[in-house]
This record gives structure tokens, sequence and C-alpha cells, in this order.
């Protein structure tokens, strides 16, 4: 897709944010202008007009995942989703014990939860995936403790789109009466979710990754049996006490239409994504030297997270600016170091900064993928002139053995 | 990331790519940096019979800060003596190059490269 207004590279980092569905962008704008109450408005149509749009796309959500609309609370996204589930329960159950699992992988809205819980007197466990990016259930099974409250584990990798093994880890959690914990925000639209019957306890959603607006989100929290949560926004009692504050019918209306939309268009968009994939994945596969990161078959079509080997990730995106993209290189971050996930898979610092992660959606078309293909061609080729790295390599010098003065 | 224009042109149009032999006598190569840490450069220069830098070459593993501060060393060295040479500064690199205090380091390294060229030339002439 390639944006008209402005001179913009073609979109490929649906896995960051994806446009607004103009379906959904419709939906949302009378509950701006006209419709605008406060869903908490008992006393006066405004009010009742702004609860029915909220409740409406409460069932949207609840269909999707095949759930109780009672069982769907609303909150600003998957971050704070993440955050009230794994504090919320954690602390509600605490009684049970103060462990926690969860993987190296994670999002960092996960980790960094994980992270506040441990500070405040829990202990976590970050299991490292296989180098395919999947957790070995055995392993997962052996990290269980009798004080394990908690368990968060992500359906669908953000970086490199693996999805878990939910039923096999759910039903380990159950086993062991511990609390499971799903972040599914790269997942809904991708895969199927059937809540009735995955044993879970707990799952993360989030609009924007699922063509709706940015700032809204919701948390499942299983009624049969019920789960509880400790709210982590305390105030007027909104959501039945989990989550405080004013409802934004507007995003709320958003979310439940891309959901609906997801719903009715997920099997036929897979599809047509799936081909997309396999297309990108053959032409890029054809330049030398290229490693795929995370399994290729447990994965949703619309992510293919590559490695370039020695091309530097930074120069590359430079090169290739007429498409958009992130990279696992440590320089497009905030930190300096390269993506902590590829590193959790065991892929060198050099193959984790020369990755970059191609997401593709609803709006991607055949001739993004040509032109995208076209470009890393040739791009690649140039850059490896450049590297010593590859000069090397093709000199049969083997990297590994060189003593480098590391700065 | 923001690019200086300078950067920007070294790094689409670099300069001097390429090898020299580097068993000739009157070459001398700088490997300097890591693949780990994301930059590795290769610089090497060619000394005429005058005891002047006739030549330099480059190849850069590394941003596009990294490839730009070596691709304008290359044209710097060209005519200058081994001692002329092994006084480039690194802030005159960054300042010509106008880079952004993170990408100091690229500037480093390049004044890094020269050195070892020179030292490697040296040697070879002993």
């Amino acid at each position: 897709m390639k944006n008209k207004l402005h001179d913009m590279p073609i979109y490929m980092d649906y896995s960051a944010t994806t446009p607004v569905d103009p379906r959904v962008a419709k939906k949302m704008i009378p509950y701006i202008t006209e419709d605008f109450g406060n869903p908490a408005s008992r006393s006066h149509p405004y009010g009742w007009a702004a609860e029915k749009a909220v409740e409406n796309a409460r069932r949207e959500i609840a269909l999707l995942v095949n759930a109780d609309p009672k069982e769907i609370v609303w909150t600003s996204g998957a971050t704070e989703s993440n955050n009230l589930a794994i504090k919320g329960a954690s602390n509600f159950y605490s009684k049970k014990g103060k462990h926690i699992i969860t993987l190296a992988t994670e999002h960092k809205a996960v980790i960094d939860a994980v992270r506040e819980c441990e500070r405040v007197g829990y202990e976590a466990t970050f299991l490292e995936p296989e180098p395919n990016g999947l957790l070995d259930i055995e392993k997962f099974k052996s990290t269980i403790r009798p004080d394990t409250v908690l368990v968060s584990v992500m359906l669908v990798n953000n970086e490199i789109g693996v999805i878990q093994d939910i039923t096999a880890i759910g039903n380990i959690c159950r086993e062991n009466n511990v609390i499971f914990h799903v972040d599914a925000a790269q997942a809904t639209g991708k895969v199927k979710i059937d809540l009735e019957k995955l044993p879970v306890d707990l799952m993360s959603f989030s609009a924007h990754k699922t063509y709706g607006p940015k700032g809204v989100g919701a948390l499942y929290v299983r009624r049969k049996p019920r789960i509880r949560i400790e709210p982590q926004i305390h105030g007027g009692g909104h959501e039945r006490g989990m989550r405080s504050g004013t409802l934004a019918p507007h995003q709320i209306v958003g979310m439940g239409e891309a959901f609906r939309i997801a719903r009715e268009e997920m099997d036929e968009e897979n599809n047509r994504i799936k081909n997309l994939q396999t297309k990108l994945l053959k032409g890029l596969t054809e330049i030398e030297e290229t490693y795929v990161n995370g399994d290729l078959e447990k994965r949703v079509p619309h992510n293919l997270n590559i490695s370039f080997n020695y091309v530097e990730g930074e120069s590359l995106i430079m090169a290739i600016k007429d498409i958009a993209v992130s990279s696992g290189s440590a320089c497009t971050s905030a930190s300096l170091e390269p993506s902590y996930v590829l590193r959790a898979l065991g892929r060198s610092d050099e193959l984790a900064h020369s990755s970059i992660r191609f997401s593709i959606g609803r709006f991607t078309t055949e001739s993004d993928v040509e032109f995208t293909i076209a470009l890393l061609k040739e791009k690649i080729g140039k850059l490896r002139e450049l590297s010593p790295l590859w000069e090397m390599y093709k000199d049969g010098v083997d990297l590994e053995k060189v003593e480098w003065a590391e700065h | 990331m923001a690019y200086s224009d300078k950067v920007l042109d070294h790094y689409e149009n670099p300069r001097n790519v390429g090898s020299f032999d580097k068993n000739d006598s009157n070459v001398g190569t700088g490997m300097v940096g890591a693949p780990a840490c994301g930059d590795v450069m290769k610089l090497q220069i060619k000394m005429g019979s005058n005891g002047i830098i006739e030549d330099a070459k480059f190849k850069t593993y590394g941003c596009g800060s990294a490839i730009a501060s070596s691709s304008l060393v290359t044209e710097w060295l060209k005519g200058k003596s081994l001692d002329q040479a092994a006084e480039i500064k690194n802030s005159a690199i960054a300042e010509e190059l106008a880079l952004p205090p993170v990408k100091i380091h690229c500037s480093v390294l390049a004044e890094d490269a020269i050195k070892a060229a020179v030292k490697d030339l040296k040697s070879k002439q002993k």
C-alpha cells in the first residue's frame, strides 16, 4: 500500500500498527460528534446511546474469541491489559505463592510488568524458547513449582510471528492450579481463538493491531471458573470495578467493528496473505546467506523475519527506505542492544543486527511484495560489495575464528 | 534517524570502495571493529615511491555513518604522508559529516582504522 497523500514508503510494518480500516473509521465518527454521551450516564438518552454502542462492541469482541461479553473488560490497550492481568491476578492470588513464569521473548509490556512484580517481592522465571522460537512444553512443565501463581505466554510473537501451543501450556497450568494469562495482541484476526475450549484465564487484546484505532484494548477475564484480579486503576468503579475511568465509546466502537470485520473476513484474508508470504519468502531466500528467524510452520502468515548475513541492519534500513519495515538492529532501538527476542533464540549478535521484520496485512498487494523482493536483491548486493565481512566469507575466512577488537 | 546531506551523499555514492592486495609491501591494511558490535571497517592505503599515499580503499560493515566516515577518509588520505595521515582526528570527521552524538563512535572507528593502516604499512617498510 503506497500512501497517496504523501510520498511515503510502502507499508510493511503491520505488526507495529495497522491502518484503521475505513469501515471502522466511518463507524467511529458519530460517537465523537453526535452520540458523544458518557456510557455511565444512566439518566438520559445520550448516555443510553453510548452504553448501547459500548455493549454492542463488547459482544463483537466476545464473538471473535468465543467468550461471554461479561468476560470482556475495556482497557487503553494491550500494555494496560497485560499489566492488569499480571499484577492484578498475581496480587489477588499471592497467597498461593509468589512465583511467576514467562518467556524471554515476550513483549516488553509483559516482561516489564513481571519485573515490577519481582521488585515487590515476587520471583520470576524467564524461559528461553527453542531456537525456532517455540516453548518446549516439557521444559515448561519442569519449571512449575508449588508456589507458581501465574504463567504468562503470548499467543503470537510480535517480532517473529510464531504461534505458541497455548492449549498444551494451559492444560499444564490447569493441572497445577496456576493462573494462565495470554497476550493475544498480535493474534486477533490472524489465528482462531476459542476461549470456550482454550484453557486460558486471562487474555489481552489490542485494537490497533487489527485495523482498529490506537488507545483501546480489552482484557478477557474468565468467569467459569471465576478469575479475580485486583484493579490497578481506581476510580468510579467502571467495568465492574476492574478498570475505572470513563469509557471512550468512539474507540470502543472502532475496536468492536474492527473485530467484527476480523471475524467475518479472517479466513479469506489469511489465505490471501499466506500467498503473499510464500511469494515474499521465496523471493528473499533466493538471496544467499539469508536466515529465517522463527518457526515457519507454526507462524502467522503476516510475519516474515529474515536475517541477511554480512549486512548491518541500520545501513540496510537506510538502503530500503522505500519500504517501511522494522529491524532487530541495535541502531534502530533506544537501547544499544540488538533484538532481545532474536538473542533469546540463540541468534548471534551479527545475525540479530542484520534482521528485518516484514509484516504484511490487509492492504498489502502482490506488486508491493514484488517491489520489496527486487529492492532487497539490489540493495543487499550493493551493501555486500561494501562489506569486508562478505569479502572474508567469500574468501573462505571463518569469521568465528577472527579475533575482533570489541569496542 | 535523520542523516546529514553529506552522510547521505557518501552512503549513496561511496568513494573508493574495494580492496588492494594486503600482501603488497606498499599497502597498509587496518581492520577495526567487531561484527558483534555492528561495525567493521577495513581501510587500505597504498604508498607511492615518494612516500606519499597515492590511493586508498575501504570496505565497511556498519551503519550509514560508519560507511560515510570511512568513505570520507579515503578521500582525505590521498596525497598525505603517513605522518600526516596519522594526524587525522575523529573530531574533524565528525564535524565534516555533522555526526550526531550517538554516531561519534563511527568517526572514532575511522580514526582507528587510519592508525592501524599506517602502523601496518610502517611495519612492512622496516
